[in-house]
């Protein structure tokens, strides 16, 4: 204000002063003049400030990339106001010094404005892009933004997915899995009702079987064959549905616009549909629909993720129901067996009953039917050699027959019963085979002549003549063949052959089973006995060898026997490792029996397991039992003198003692054996033995220990040997095995009884 | 009577027994081990084991007659009783001692006294017989004759 005072008074001074020749000017022209001075300073106050702004405004930014641009702008913009402000000064007259500053001035201004603008014409174009690619990195951040919600909604979705899986998985149980799926979609969709309907039995209608929000279903059903139903069972993917068809009426009508209905079919798979390797196949036929609503009065919609989420669900709900039902299955399997398995014990044990009962009748009817049979037969046999009336001996010949026979019946059964119990052991021993046959043709040959049949025995050269087997048994596998072979032929010949089987003929084509295998030690006979008899029709061969039967044929001609004999036989032979069988042309053309038995060799390496005794030794050996000092510990005395009188009668010299105490007491080595009963109880017994055995070691000789007890359990037996005893015998002893025992102890110095 | 119908009767006794079981096969091994040096073996140790067994019945009957029965000492006994009758031979009694024996190990004092019982009745059974066939010897070597060995 005092500036422009002073101009004011400037220039009217100047204009008073001057009184120049210049036009009067009229008082409002000052003013003008006045305006436009203000004007101008004002101009020139903007022009400068603009860059100082602009400058400080740039200096705070980091990222302005074109500072030289704002320095050429800069120097544009403080040259106009440079300019402007000079003007201020040429309004009036002027020194010529002002007009070379203006000039200076203006010509600088140009300059400086025309770079910038030719600068401008590169800069504005980049700038005006910066615009453009700032809009579109927003765009692409908008995007980036909606994609980044559909991956959570995406993963939301999966952590769903999962989490029902899991809760649906986590029972075997078909109801809570089928529950369990319907709250936890509930939960997770927010739904306001879903619900399941199976089929029926008879698969006709559907079901209402769970729904979510109502606690009972009502039962309500609904025909299979509806079109909506057929469109959802016809895809796997969920189908909407509307809310009026008759599945999605699970609500009472509300006021509000129902929500959204949607569907799904959830298979159900049968335990049938998995074969081994492969997959369950999709044309099962059985479906349940699920139907899912929403709340009706959101303007929710379902949206894809969502339905992604119950098609994945509703396969789930599919896998746990058949794992549910396999392992209903597996179950009911698992406890079907266990009852079998009771079951089958149960019948192991009634038939280990039954055998036990069996057998024990058998030993005590063996005892009980053979004592009176003896009687009978013993003194029938005593009555015959009296003074008799033909009738009454004839009566005498029929009864000792018939209890002959029923003796023979009696022996068979029991025979046989042992047989097939396994019960049935061979007495091997050593005997004379050349001299076995002649016994048997010798035996048959009276009967033959009877029937005016032929009898030849023919040995083979290189069969031996002492061989190892059953003699007892052998003879009685020989007797019932050439018997049979003699009984069914009327007239002709029987023929016995007997020589040593070499591999050809080991083998049978109709046995293929039979596998011979001889070695050193053993050979195989081979025995035929070829009779012209009524021969064997081809129907009866595989019977032969069974018990009780006969062929018609047989039946009828009343042979008395009990057919029995060839099962009985058929069992020896099995025993020798062997193998018999029947060859017959047919009736009428006689048959052939051959079998085929292992047997030993003697004079080879199991000359030692030979159990036969020969006579010396025992002689031998009587002769040093006089005088052998024993002594007897048996705490019972009936037993005590029992087998002192023993000992005593086979001529030792015996002590006895009645404890163990008194046994310790009076042991000395002179004693060569100490028979010890250790059927008394408890266990002290054994520490006799201990005792012994500390005291005399191997020093003098220690006497033998040898236990007599009455039971030879394998704990018994266990006892003896672990203190030491140097054998068990069996009670009772009889005078024959007390000798042989006492033998074998001073020959081999131990003795063990099986 | 004269020998030879002593002679039979003996044998056919002894068979009888030996048929109805009061005697088993170590009986017969007990007459084997007589012989001149042993004259009277099978007399002694019977006489013996009569000796015996009625020691042990006697035990038996106090033992079981107990207010608190001692089922162990009423098994040694009964054990002891059976190595007595099966070295003599005494078979029936011999196998009445086994289910006696069982009745002890369930200590059951009502079948314990039954087995008891008929032990008894079979020893005194045995008994019987075995004095009738000590006098039928008697009467045959006091006849003069011999004593016929039964197989």
């Amino acid at each position: 204000m005092g500036s422009l005072l002073r101009m004011n008074r400037l220039l009217s001074s100047i204009v008073e002063s001057c009184n120049c020749i210049i036009d009067p000017q009229l008082p409002a022209d000052d003013l003008l003049m006045k305006y436009q001075y203000i004007s101008d300073f004002f101009i020139a106050l903007a022009y400068f400030s603009i860059p100082v702004e602009l400058i400080y405004f740039v200096k705070k930014s980091a990222v302005f990339p074109y500072r030289w641009v704002l320095v050429q702008f800069g120097a544009f913009i403080v040259l106009c106001g440079a300019t402007h402000l000079i003007n201020l000064w040429t309004f009036n007259m002027h020194t010529r010094n002002v007009a070379i500053v203006m000039t200076t001035a203006k010509a600088l201004t140009a300059l400086v404005s025309c770079v910038t603008a030719l600068m401008l014409v590169h800069i504005i174009p980049d700038l005006l892009s910066v615009k453009t690619r700032e809009l579109f990195l927003k765009k692409k951040a908008a995007q980036l933004d909606r994609e980044m919600g559909i991956i959570r909604t995406q993963e939301e979705t999966g952590r769903h997915v999962r989490m029902l899986t899991h809760e649906i998985r986590s029972t075997l149980d078909r109801h809570t899995i089928l529950k369990t799926t319907l709250v936890e979609l509930g939960r997770t969709l927010a739904l306001e009702e879903c619900a399941l309907w199976m089929p029926t039995r008879a698969g006709i209608e559907l079901q209402l079987s769970y729904t979510l929000r109502h606690q009972n279903p009502v039962g309500l059903t609904v025909p299979i064959q509806l079109p909506v139903i057929n469109q959802v069972f016809g895809t796997n993917h969920v189908v909407k549905i509307s809310p009026n068809s008759p599945v999605a009426k699970l609500r009472p009508a509300g006021k509000y616009m129902p929500g959204e209905v949607v569907a799904v079919r959830v298979p159900l798979l049968h335990l049938s549909n998995f074969q081994i390797n492969d997959w369950p196949e999709l044309s099962t036929k059985r479906y349940a629909l699920m139907v899912l609503m929403l709340p009706s009065d959101s303007a929710r919609q379902w949206h894809v993720h969502e339905l992604e989420l119950v098609e994945v669900v509703a396969d789930q709900v599919a896998v746990a129901l058949s794992h549910a039902a396999i392992l209903e299955e597996s179950m009911r399997a698992r406890d079907l067996l266990m009852e079998q398995n009771v079951a089958l014990d149960l019948a192991r044990r009634e038939a280990e009953m039954a055998v036990r009962a069996r057998n024990d009748f058998l030993a005590v009817m063996n005892h009980e039917m053979r004592t009176p049979m003896h009687a009978i037969i013993a003194l029938s046999s005593l009555l015959q050699e009296t003074d008799l009336t033909p009738e009454q001996r004839l009566m005498v010949e029929t009864i000792l027959k018939s209890s002959n026979l029923l003796a023979t019946l009696i022996n068979d059964v029991l025979d046989l019963s042992r047989l097939e119990d396994g019960s049935l052991q061979l007495d091997i021993g050593t005997f004379n085979l050349h001299a076995l046959f002649r016994e048997v043709l010798s035996l048959i040959k009276p009967i033959a002549s009877v029937k005016k049949l032929f009898v030849t025995l023919s040995l083979s050269s290189d069969l031996p003549e002492y061989v190892i087997g059953d003699e007892k048994r052998l003879m009685q596998i020989l007797l019932n063949v050439v018997g049979n072979a003699v009984k069914f032929s009327k007239e002709g010949s029987v023929s016995i052959s007997a020589f040593v089987a070499k591999s050809d003929s080991l083998r049978d084509p109709r046995a293929p089973e039979f596998f011979a295998v001889p070695s050193e030690n053993h050979f195989y006979l081979r025995v035929q006995i070829k009779d012209s008899g009524i021969g064997i029709t081809p129907q009866d061969i595989p019977n032969l060898f069974s018990k009780f039967t006969q062929s018609q044929a047989l039946a009828t001609t009343n042979s008395g026997g009990t057919g029995l004999g060839l099962a009985i036989c058929k069992r020896f032979v099995n025993l020798m490792e062997g193998h018999i069988w029947i060859e017959s042309e047919g009736l009428g053309k006689g048959s052939t029996a051959i079998f085929i038995i292992k047997l030993g060799i003697p004079g080879r390496a199991n000359e030692s397991k030979l159990p036969f005794v020969t006579k010396l030794p025992a002689n031998h050996m009587q002769m040093s039992f006089q005088g052998l000092k024993v002594l007897v510990m048996d705490e019972n005395g009936v037993s005590r003198m029992v087998t002192k009188g023993l000992l005593t009668h086979l001529g030792c010299d015996v002590t006895t003692v009645g404890s163990r105490d008194e046994c310790l007491r009076v042991v000395t080595h002179e004693h060569k054996v100490v028979f010890m009963d250790v059927s008394m109880q408890g266990i002290n017994c054994y520490e006799v033995a201990v005792v012994i055995h500390e005291r005399f070691g191997k020093r003098h000789g220690r006497p033998l220990i040898v236990a007599l007890t009455g039971n030879t359990d394998r704990v018994t037996k266990e006892n003896c040997m672990r203190v030491g005893m140097d054998g068990v015998i069996l009670k009772p002893v009889s005078v024959d095995k007390m000798r042989s025992v006492l033998s074998e102890l001073l020959e081999h110095g131990v003795v063990l009884e099986s | 009577m004269e020998v030879g119908q002593l002679q039979r009767s003996f044998v056919e006794y002894m068979a009888s027994l030996f048929r109805e079981g009061f005697l088993d096969a170590q009986f017969s091994q007990l007459q084997q081990l007589q012989d001149d040096s042993n004259p009277d073996f099978v007399v002694e140790v019977v006489s013996l084991f009569f000796e015996d067994s009625e020691r042990l019945l006697n035990d038996l009957t106090m033992a079981l007659d107990q207010p608190n029965v001692d089922f162990k000492q009423v098994d040694a006994h009964v054990h002891q009783l059976k190595g007595s009758s099966s070295s003599v031979g005494a078979q029936r009694v011999k196998n009445c001692c086994v289910p006696f024996r069982n009745c002890c190990e369930e200590q059951n004092i009502e079948t314990c006294l039954r087995c008891l019982q008929q032990i008894k009745q079979e020893y005194l059974l045995v008994k019987n017989k075995l004095q009738t066939l000590f006098e039928l010897e008697q009467q045959i070597v006091a006849a003069g004759g011999a004593i016929p060995m039964v197989q």
